[in-house]
């Protein structure tokens, strides 16, 4: 890898140390090394780093790889792994996993054709604006070509399983999952953020309490939503009761049980997202807020013009981080419902968990590589147009 | 009546906007508070008072207990927890201060260094290792498949790589290093399970503390990168001039004026670390074990032991706590995560 690094450009920071040429007239051996030394930096920083991502990051992805193109089997003293090419991937589209992991699909009615007919007119109309108003790199047109097609695949899956008939496969509950959480997740956080930059008395016993969801090992969250929402045995039974809904059980019901995991991934992970946000704006200069106010702004004004283009950067890196994290999502699900009803709310994490369980490597493999690639997917999207277009306008 | 509108200074909300701000504050709070109040009061029920039903207010409702205490702290359990306490203890705190050591110089030369790492490079770099992998798969010793791949790098190196000049640039190697975690844990855990086996480290302090530095690095370098780049590059610059070596510069100045920052990132990697599960699951059975795995083993046949968890999940928030009251006035302050640089 050093040679994948070599030659760190004369830094940005670019001035010659002055090897005390005033002090000594002829610089010593030992000055020459401590120079090369120093020359050598850029590479003796980051090559910890690079080291230990490569011996365990790449290791493990090309080892899973390649398991994910395999069948694995328990034989007499270890396993074997038989290569089967694109077996695995076969199934989970077009195979006996496909219900499983894509959904099952109801026949198209006119409602899913205006929604798909919608986003896939949004989608020419990015394309085309994109071919008139830029000059076109081949880089640029494969990835715009590569968006256009992966959001528009989603978007038939969705209009196809969302409603009707249709049951959502474990990519859609994800995305679900995933979009939605992070979208109450950042709402709620920046809210409370606002409210406890105030100056207010005790807001730091306010900061110190809305940590703490995000403090509780993930699977201590789990069981004790499941605790909180049990209807016979929970602390809301007499809401059920008097809602004539106790023998209802939550668990039975699809979307019952996704809002039910969605509460307990909200619950926990707005704390991240409202410490930073009140980090990013505590840190914003004073001077023109107040300045705005002596001239007579509004505080919706204030907000729009001066708060809201100052802690925009830092919500689109807390935004990817999140939206990295949120797609792993497992504890919740195998915790509060074990997946169901049915497989209504196994995400993608969990699909690949149960194959695993059942010694199934091979699909697990395959179904963690499509998670991988849904992750890139919308983390490129994320980085190069979205992040990009926001940084770039500030 | 207008005074109940106006407010004093840019930050002291109107009395109106006060009361509103403590409700909706308040609100949350409840939120928040209640599930740890039941968890609180859980704790304090044996079986039968948890299976006949909601009871809320000690004393009152039903008489408390302390046998689920006595039981994880001076009981039956009670080495269980205190050894898997004290490993909890030793690898998060461990893990997290390596991956903001780590992180922290990757963090800063990717802000001030500029990297030019070649696509014909990295793409022969990527096939043999692919190959290794494949031929260690396949039953080739691991000896003899790392040195042919390592020759095989090398020759193509400077052969086939040096016609490929496209350089990729630190941005890129960012996006690389965030996507390190894309991969959820259950994909990778089997390989990284085989490679601690074949290096003999299955169930040490070791094995846990090299997964969790590995696995919390691309955090702590994207929150770390954002707070450095708004650390002034003039004073930097002074202390070239002054004579001073990239590491002193980096030890002596940047360090220093990046504590806050640091903080609040150590407190993030120390909290995944502290919480992590699925590959602590793996990685560790009688010696390393840490504490969520016996949160996790509380669901025994007979049902979950609502009692004993919520015991096991206080201990465990309880230093977490201690130390977030500790830093929150550096948090605040410091994740000051300025101008990012896309």
């Amino acid at each position: 890898m050093t040679s994948e690094l070599q030659e760190p450009q004369p830094s940005r920071l670019h001035i010659e140390p002055m090897t005390s040429e005033f002090e000594e007239p002829q610089p010593s051996r030992l000055h020459t090394v401590i120079a090369s030394v120093d020359r050598l930096a850029g590479s003796v920083f980051i090559f910890p780093t690079v080291l230990a991502l490569l011996l365990l990051s790449i290791f493990p992805l090309l080892a899973s790889l390649y398991v994910s193109l395999a069948r694995f089997k328990i034989a007499k003293g270890g396993f074997t792994l038989n290569f089967v090419g694109l077996d695995n991937y076969q199934k989970l589209f077009i195979g006996s996993e496909r219900t499983h992991f894509l959904g099952s699909f109801a026949p198209s009615t006119p409602l899913s054709w205006i929604v798909f007919g919608v986003i896939v007119m949004a989608l020419a109309i990015f394309l085309a604006r994109y071919f008139l108003n830029t000059r076109v790199s081949i880089g640029g047109l494969v990835g715009r070509l590569l968006l256009t097609l992966g959001l528009g695949a989603l978007t038939w899956m969705l209009v196809h399983t969302l409603w009707g008939d249709g049951r959502l496969g474990t990519v859609s509950t994800t995305l679900v999952y995933v979009f939605v959480g992070i979208f109450f997740q950042y709402i709620l956080g920046l809210s409370l953020a606002m409210l406890t930059v105030q100056n207010l008395p005790g807001r730091r016993f306010f900061r110190v309490v809305f940590l703490l969801p995000m403090m509780i090992t993930p699977v201590g969250v789990a069981y004790m939503f499941r605790m909180l929402t049990d209807t016979s045995k929970g602390p809301f039974t007499p809401i059920w009761q008097a809602l004539g809904l106790v023998d209802f059980s939550w668990v039975n019901n699809a979307w019952g049980a996704r809002t039910a995991i969605l509460i307990a991934d909200i619950w926990q992970w707005t704390p991240f997202m409202f410490i930073v946000l009140v980090a990013a704006l505590e840190s914003q200069p004073v001077e023109p807020v107040e300045a705005a106010t002596v001239d007579g702004a509004n505080p919706w004004q204030i907000f729009q013009h001066i708060t809201w283009p100052a802690i925009l950067p830092v919500s689109m890196t807390l935004i990817l981080i999140r939206l990295i994290e949120a797609f792993k999502i497992v504890d919740l699900p195998n915790v509060m419902t074990n997946g169901g009803p049915g497989t209504a709310t196994q995400s993608l994490t969990y699909h690949a968990f149960i194959n695993w369980r059942g010694l199934d490597l091979g699909a697990s493999a395959a179904v963690a590589y499509m998670l991988l690639f849904l992750v890139t997917f919308f983390g490129m999207i994320f980085v190069n147009l979205i992040r990009q277009r926001v940084v770039e306008t500030l | 009546m207008k005074r109940w509108f106006q407010s004093k200074s840019y930050n002291t909300p109107s009395p109106v906007g006060r009361v509103l701000s403590y409700l909706i504050l308040g609100f949350w709070a409840l939120l928040i508070l209640f599930p740890l109040y039941w968890l609180i009061i859980t704790s304090l029920k044996i079986s039968s008072q948890v299976a006949e039903g909601p009871f809320y207010l000690p004393f009152v409702d039903f008489k408390p207990s302390l046998d689920a205490w006595k039981y994880i702290l001076v009981g039956d359990l009670s080495n269980d927890t205190l050894r898997t306490f004290k490993n909890t203890l030793i690898v998060a705190p461990t893990s997290a201060l390596l991956a903001l050591i780590l992180g922290s110089t990757a963090a800063y030369a990717l802000v001030r260094f500029e990297y030019r790492p070649r696509v014909g490079a990295i793409l022969t770099f990527i096939g043999c290792l692919a190959l290794g992998v494949v031929a260690i798969f396949l039953g080739v010793p691991w000896t003899i498949a790392l040195t042919v791949a390592t020759a095989i790098f090398i020759i193509l190196l400077q052969t086939i790589g040096r016609r490929f000049q496209r350089a990729l640039g630190n941005n890129d190697i960012a996006f690389w290093m965030i996507s390190q975690r894309m991969l959820p844990p259950i994909a990778v855990v089997i390989p990284i399970y085989i490679l601690f086996q074949r290096l003999h480290l299955l169930d040490t302090y070791t094995a846990l503390i090299i997964t969790y530095v590995t696995s919390n690095l691309p955090i702590v370098i994207w929150l770390m990168r954002d707070y450095v780049s708004t650390i002034p590059i003039e004073l930097e610059e002074c202390a070239a001039i002054d004579g001073a070596s990239r590491y002193r510069i980096f030890w002596s100045i940047v360090l220093p004026l990046a504590i806050p920052g640091l903080v609040a990132t150590f407190l993030f990697v120390l909290v995944f670390t502290w919480n992590e599960y699925l590959l602590a699951l793996f990685l560790s059975s009688a010696n390393s074990q840490t504490l969520p795995l016996v949160i996790a083993a509380q669901n025994a046949t007979r049902g979950p032991q609502w009692w004993n968890m919520s015991v096991l999940i206080l201990i465990m928030i309880i230093p977490v706590i201690v130390i977030a009251i500790i830093l929150e006035r550096y948090i605040t302050r410091g994740l000051l995560i300025g101008a990012v640089k896309g």
